[in-house]
């Protein structure tokens, strides 16, 4: 039963950041429909920036992952007006082999400044706490909390502000937006940043309980394109939820079944899915 | 004659290739352009599936690990002769693929690329855990050369240079036939229109399928030929890098074009194991150069090469038509 616990637990706690990580993802996807394979890089990045700001400049956590949010969110806007909106009248296989330049670009430049090393990043929530039997460090409660306060947040921005209901009209259908005069530049700009600040969050809350290296972003952007399929490319809420189911799944299948092969259970559930039904779960009207 | 006029920088490439040991005592160069001309065939199959077919396959490495992994295990732990385990390596890969194919072909665009690229971390996940099988992390050792035919040996570095360069040259001879065939022109239909090439009758499942099970054949190929110049295989050449590297020497060297894969490849393989201290840090300048290439030029160098010939002609053209002249051309 302690087992069952704590493995619940855990999987929420990787569920969340496969949430925040997926969220950015489906966000992109929505307004543009680019499957942005660079998303990875920068949630690595987001992770290297929030351990050097500490390590180097000596600032505490949070300020590391608002300065990383910052960072993370430009270079992500930059992206963006560089490289897919030149790319917008192009086939859609260019921008998949763009962002793949990105990515390589981007894994190299930080193994460049910062070394292939594997880093560990201090944490203030390192210290641990026991209740229902289980035992868990503050860390991973944070990492739950922060993740459920950053996705309300942004369900607030997408539903309550003016910006955040372009984003969604332009999702819905573009030429509409356009019709009620919204700029679709800027709605672009504004949702790579609020998908490159989404990836700086997740790898600033769970690169305490991992590590920081530049390979960290792979399996989490595979996984996180495994979710956005489950709960249908571009839909905020099926990102969410996909997100923790694929969680839970895999620590309950890496206790109960196999620990080598858990990091298979999401491609393989992908292949089943994608084998059933070949436009994902949810397929949505007007997504490719 | 004609023909051949246009043939005329291929044979050139040729000629240098077949006399390029010749006129290097360096083993170590020999050995470069070898693993150039292997990689160039497993590209040439990336280059069918993505360049002409239009389906961006980030399995790739995947099959070539398949074939190379397939050669390994039968002449190693199987004692099979050193030929049959090269075709069983080849119809094993030929046989997955396909039935990757089968079901990956039923996604499209980015649900296709997203989809071949987990099989690929399927694939490379199975090779690193399956340690009893594949030896896991610590890879497969002492994989035999390629066994004689006949009094023709390949032990040494330069025979398997040219066992290696034949294979390459009948895969672009096979290409060449190919993408000129009908079949290839309605890859490039598929590739221009999926609906497109519905409406005027093409059975595209069909045609994407046969295109993707050609390329992940010569994925093996490439494979099973690497498994055996190198002779020693790690579960390093399944990761998704190594797809990512063979789409960048198909960007280069131009994706859809015939002799693309084949320049590119060498291109950059030759440039980064000349500047040896670039092997880990490549991608600083090969990642922007990937983007501004698909910005700017996404035909790459063969295709570039090709419209500026084009234009040339063109402009000739105009230029005789403009003097009244009846003249044909042809110089």
């Amino acid at each position: 039963m302690d087992v069952l616990l704590q493995q619940l637990f855990n999987g929420l706690t990787v569920g969340s950041v496969y949430s925040l990580v997926a969220l950015g993802l489906t966000l992109v996807y929505g307004i543009l429909h680019i499957p942005n394979f660079a998303h990875g890089a920068l949630y690595m990045v987001g992770g290297y920036i929030t351990l050097m700001s500490m390590a180097l400049m000596g600032v505490p956590y949070f300020i590391g992952i608002a300065i990383s949010i910052v960072v993370v969110g430009t270079l992500a806007m930059l992206m963006e007006r560089l490289v897919f909106n030149p790319l917008r009248h192009a086939p859609p296989i260019h921008d998949k082999i763009a962002a793949i330049g990105i990515l390589l670009f981007l894994e190299t430049l930080v193994q460049l400044v910062w070394g292939a090393d594997y880093r560990a990043m201090p944490t203030p929530f390192a210290d641990t706490i026991s209740f229902l039997g289980i035992t868990v460090t503050w860390q991973r409660i944070m990492i739950i909390v922060a993740a459920v306060v950053v996705m309300i947040l942004l369900q607030l921005f997408l539903k309550k502000t003016m910006v955040g209901a372009a984003i969604v009209a332009m999702s819905q259908n573009r030429e509409g937006a356009f019709l009620v005069g919204i700029n679709a530049n800027k709605v672009a700009m504004l949702t790579f940043f609020v998908s490159g600040a989404l990836a700086a969050i997740a790898a600033s809350i769970a690169s305490p309980i991992n590590l920081v290296y530049p390979g960290m972003g792979h399996l989490v952007i595979l996984k996180a394109f495994v979710i956005i399929i489950i709960g249908g490319m571009g839909s905020v809420p099926g990102a969410i939820i996909g997100g923790y189911i694929l969680g839970l799944t895999e620590s309950l299948g890496a206790t109960f079944i196999s620990a080598a092969y858990s990091d298979l259970i999401a491609f393989v559930l992908l292949v089943v899915i994608l084998t059933m039904k070949p436009q994902g779960l949810f397929a949505q009207k007007g997504a490719h | 004659m004609q023909g051949l006029k246009k043939m005329r920088m291929p044979l050139i490439f040729l000629l240098v290739a077949l006399l390029f040991p010749l006129f290097t005592d360096n083993q170590y160069y020999i050995y470069v352009v070898t693993l150039a001309f292997i990689y160039a065939i497993a590209v040439y199959g990336m280059n069918l599936v993505g360049g002409y077919t239009g389906q961006l396959s980030l399995a790739h490495a995947g099959f070539f690990a398949i074939g190379a992994y397939a050669l390994g295990l039968l002449t190693v732990d199987a004692n099979v002769p050193y030929w049959l385990a090269f075709f069983l390596a080849l119809v094993i890969t030929t046989v997955i693929g396909t039935l990757v194919g089968l079901i990956a072909l039923r996604t499209k665009e980015h649900f296709f690329a997203i989809y071949t690229l987990c099989v690929g971390y399927i694939i490379y996940l199975i090779i690193y855990e399956w340690d009893a099988l594949t030896g896991g992390v610590r890879g497969l050792i002492g994989i035999e050369s390629p066994a004689a035919i006949g009094p023709i040996t390949f032990d040494t570095g330069i025979s398997n240079y040219y066992l290696i360069l034949v294979f390459l040259v009948l895969t672009v001879i096979f290409m060449k036939f190919l993408t000129e065939s009908i079949v290839g022109r309605t890859y490039v239909a598929i590739r221009n229109s999926e609906e497109l090439a519905q409406t005027i009758g093409i059975n595209t499942m069909k045609q994407k399928l046969i295109s993707f099970v050609i390329s992940t054949f010569l994925a093996g190929l490439a494979g099973a030929l690497y498994a055996s110049f190198v002779r020693f295989i790690g579960p390093d050449i399944s990761y998704t890098m190594m797809t990512f590297d063979f789409l960048m020497y198909a960007i280069v060297g131009g994706f859809g074009t015939l002799f693309g894969p084949v320049v590119g490849t060498l291109l950059i393989v030759i440039l980064t194991q000349s500047l040896q201290f670039m092997e880990d840090f490549r991608m600083i300048i090969f990642g922007p150069l990937l983007v501004l290439l698909v910005i700017f030029y996404p035909r790459g160098i063969v295709g570039g090469y090709q419209m500026w010939k084009m234009k040339r002609a063109y402009k000739k053209k105009q230029r005789s038509v403009d003097q009244g002249s009846t003249y044909e051309g042809g110089d």
